[in-house]
């Protein structure tokens, strides 16, 4: 928590600055707009707890404020998001800044300072080329949830060669693990400020990353290059089994390419990490199929599937060493979003599978529901990272207002 | 200028007869629709906020508001973005849209709690917009290209035409559209037979006003489905022409920016 509140006062003083210097030049009048979304969350975990200390029933609520100020017909803003979430596990009752920058777009460029998420890939199962934010690994299985990364990102879009993405990272955040009282942790309680750094300037090591995108016809194309600390901790095991964990200073090569053609989206992404510690690629190749508006009212059904490698072998965090991911998403495009999507992992060298289910669907104009099961299936008990796990299959239900 | 309007009118006058006596039906047809892209020609760029308000056949409504923004190309087609207000819910979700002449459009779907942009498929043309009545290609851009025409008859200023979508992948076997000639060849109202020729729904125009002395925008859109008994009414604000957009407000950064 201290170290979030630093990484605040930095960006903070990064906007004010900014700020005041624009202030005089405004003619029209700012566009303030809050929004706030409340959501109680239950999770429940069917099967006994592996480990000592763990619960099977985890009430929770989370609260996630938004704020914009907008001027200069919206080509200049300040964005804020938080999210505080209070939890039966300590390490999931967390709070963080998601999102706080100033942001100033002039003909062909923009600038974003401050904390901000910023997404990169094109696959289901598995974001590889994605590195920019830390995981809020608490939050969700998934991996899909950010925490809000102190940056410079500057975008400069060129007529025929696409949009280059300019970034300046100055301070890493660490990833927060699930506590004793957790579900979806190791045997071992992993605290964080456990795992230390490879590089000497810990979490200020100044990191830098670019990105090129660009579309030719149905091609959309994306090449990227990151250099700094790794978001990913390593792992290593000495020879009497004890581990050492920590974040190296990695360079990550990415690509990721989707061709849209007809109802067909063909998906690949590919990385090369390289570490003093570990050397490796990663690949994820699916396709996405959609039936749409098949009762001729809205109903449209999507097929996954993708392949997922990572030369990491088992040492690999996801556990997606070489595996196959299936799924479906169901989408009834009615008044009410309804919408549905099942998947599965398998393991194409072990039983080892994982299941999920996840719907959602609005009431009114202002409620939301979620619906997620996620089952953990014939585990092998000699998978290194996914046999923690295998008592955790849980059904996890949301409700949000939105105000 | 003056001296030109008369020309123009005269030229028109002896178009309309010629159309009358010497054309076919499909030709006539599609020097209207033509004649409806040419006198739309030129706005340039255009911002409109919108409510939208679905109606089931029980009466009971619920309403999403949306910015369209929209940058005229003459070599192709429109390009668009299009961001959700509301529900709250899915606020900043957005769309970018590449209208093409000829082929498939190019769209990318921004989600906001994720800020993932995703290229989507153009395929699903049939589909409701949002649970609406509205298809995704009853929104987007009108290309002259994209249908087939046949005059079917004249009624004062009213013409009626035939639109034959050319895309196989289009939910209707043809659209019927009442054009009005003396405002700008706006549209009035179209019909739309489903893709076994049964009536299916009426699309009426009204509110119009006119921008810059040329531009009709109709500022009520109703949608009937005659099949399901659904409306869904679009009410836009003023639009505003003079933002003078540009190619990079149609980007991928753009639509990570409109929709945040």
């Amino acid at each position: 928590m201290r170290k979030i509140g630093k990484n605040t006062i930095f960006a903070m003083v990064f906007l004010l600055g900014l700020f005041v210097g624009k202030s005089q030049e405004e003619k029209e009048k700012p566009i303030h707009d809050l929004e706030l979304e409340l959501e109680a969350e239950y999770r429940y975990f069917m099967d006994n707890a592996q480990f000592p200390g763990q619960e099977d029933h985890y009430p929770s609520i989370a609260i996630r404020p938004e704020y914009t100020l907008e001027w200069n017909k919206g080509y200049e803003s300040i964005n804020f998001t938080g999210f505080l979430r209070l939890d039966r596990d300590d390490k999931r009752t967390h709070w963080d800044i998601r999102e706080l920058y100033y942001q100033k777009a002039k003909n062909n460029w923009e600038l974003s300072l401050g904390l901000k998420k910023v997404y990169w890939g094109v696959a289901e199962s598995n974001h590889l080329v994605d590195i920019i934010n830390q995981t809020d690994a608490v939050e969700t299985f998934d991996g899909e949830e950010k925490l809000g990364q102190p940056m410079a990102q500057f975008s400069y879009i060129t007529k025929n060669f696409g949009t280059f993405d300019f970034f300046y990272l100055p301070y890493h955040r660490k990833r927060t693990f699930a506590g004793e009282e957790g579900r979806l942790r190791f045997g071992t309680v992993i605290d964080k400020d456990d795992l230390g750094y490879e590089s000497g300037a810990k979490e200020w090591r100044q990191d830098l990353a670019i990105r090129w995108k660009h579309y030719f016809g149905i091609f959309d194309l994306g090449l990227s290059h990151f250099y700094g600390t790794g978001r990913e901790p390593l792992f290593v095991f000495d020879a009497l089994g004890n581990i050492n964990a920590f974040y190296p200073v990695i360079h990550q090569t990415g690509l990721d390419l989707q061709i849209t053609h007809d109802a067909f989206l063909w998906k690949f992404e590919s990385i090369y990490r390289n570490a003093d510690a570990q050397d490796f690629i990663a690949l994820v190749a699916g396709l996405e199929y959609t039936f749409s508006n098949i009762d001729g009212n809205g109903l449209d059904i999507g097929l996954l599937g993708e392949y997922l490698f990572d030369e990491r072998d088992e040492l690999a965090l996801t556990a997606l060493q070489n595996d196959v991911f299936f799924g479906s998403r169901i989408a009834f495009n009615d008044v009410q979003d309804t919408s549905i999507l099942i998947g599965g992992i398998a393991d194409l060298e072990s039983s080892s599978k994982i299941f999920s289910v996840e719907g959602s669907r609005r009431f009114g104009s202002n409620w939301r529901m979620e619906l997620e099961a996620r089952i953990f299936s014939a585990i092998e008990p000699n998978e290194l990272i996914l046999s923690n796990f295998s008592e955790d299959s849980f059904l996890r239900f949301t409700i949000s207002r939105f105000f | 200028m003056k001296k030109y309007r008369i020309f123009t009118a005269a030229f028109t006058a002896i178009l309309a007869i010629s159309m009358s006596y010497g054309q076919s039906s499909e030709e006539r047809g599609l020097q209207i629709a033509k004649a409806a892209e040419k006198a739309d020609e030129g706005f340039g760029s255009s911002i409109v906020e919108l409510k939208m308000t679905l109606k089931n056949k029980n009466g009971q409504t619920s309403e999403r508001y949306l910015t369209t923004r929209t940058l005229e190309l003459t070599e192709d087609g429109d390009k668009s973005l299009i961001v959700f207000d509301s529900p709250k819910d899915v606020k900043g979700t957005a769309t970018l849209t590449f209208t093409h002449k000829v082929g498939a459009d190019d769209q990318w779907l921004y989600l906001p709690s994720i800020k993932r942009v995703k290229r989507i498929s153009s395929n699903n043309k049939s589909g409701p917009f949002v649970g609406s009545e509205f298809a995704y290609e009853d929104l987007s851009s009108q290309e002259v290209e994209k249908y087939a025409y046949k005059f079917l008859k004249e009624d004062g200023d009213m013409l009626i035409v035939e639109q034959d979508p050319v895309d196989p992948k289009s939910g209707y076997t043809r659209r019927v559209a009442t054009y009005n000639k003396g405002k700008g060849y706006r549209l009035e109202k179209i019909e739309f037979y489903d893709r076994k020729n049964a009536l299916l729904k009426t699309l009426d125009y009204s509110d119009y006003k006119l921008y810059k002395n040329k531009f009709w925008r109709a500022l009520s859109l109703n949608m009937v489905n005659h099949q399901s008994n659904k409306e869904t009414l679009l009410k836009f604000s003023e639009y505003n022409f003079g933002s003078e957009l540009v190619d990079e407000d149609f980007t991928e950064v753009a639509l990570k920016r409109a929709g945040r």
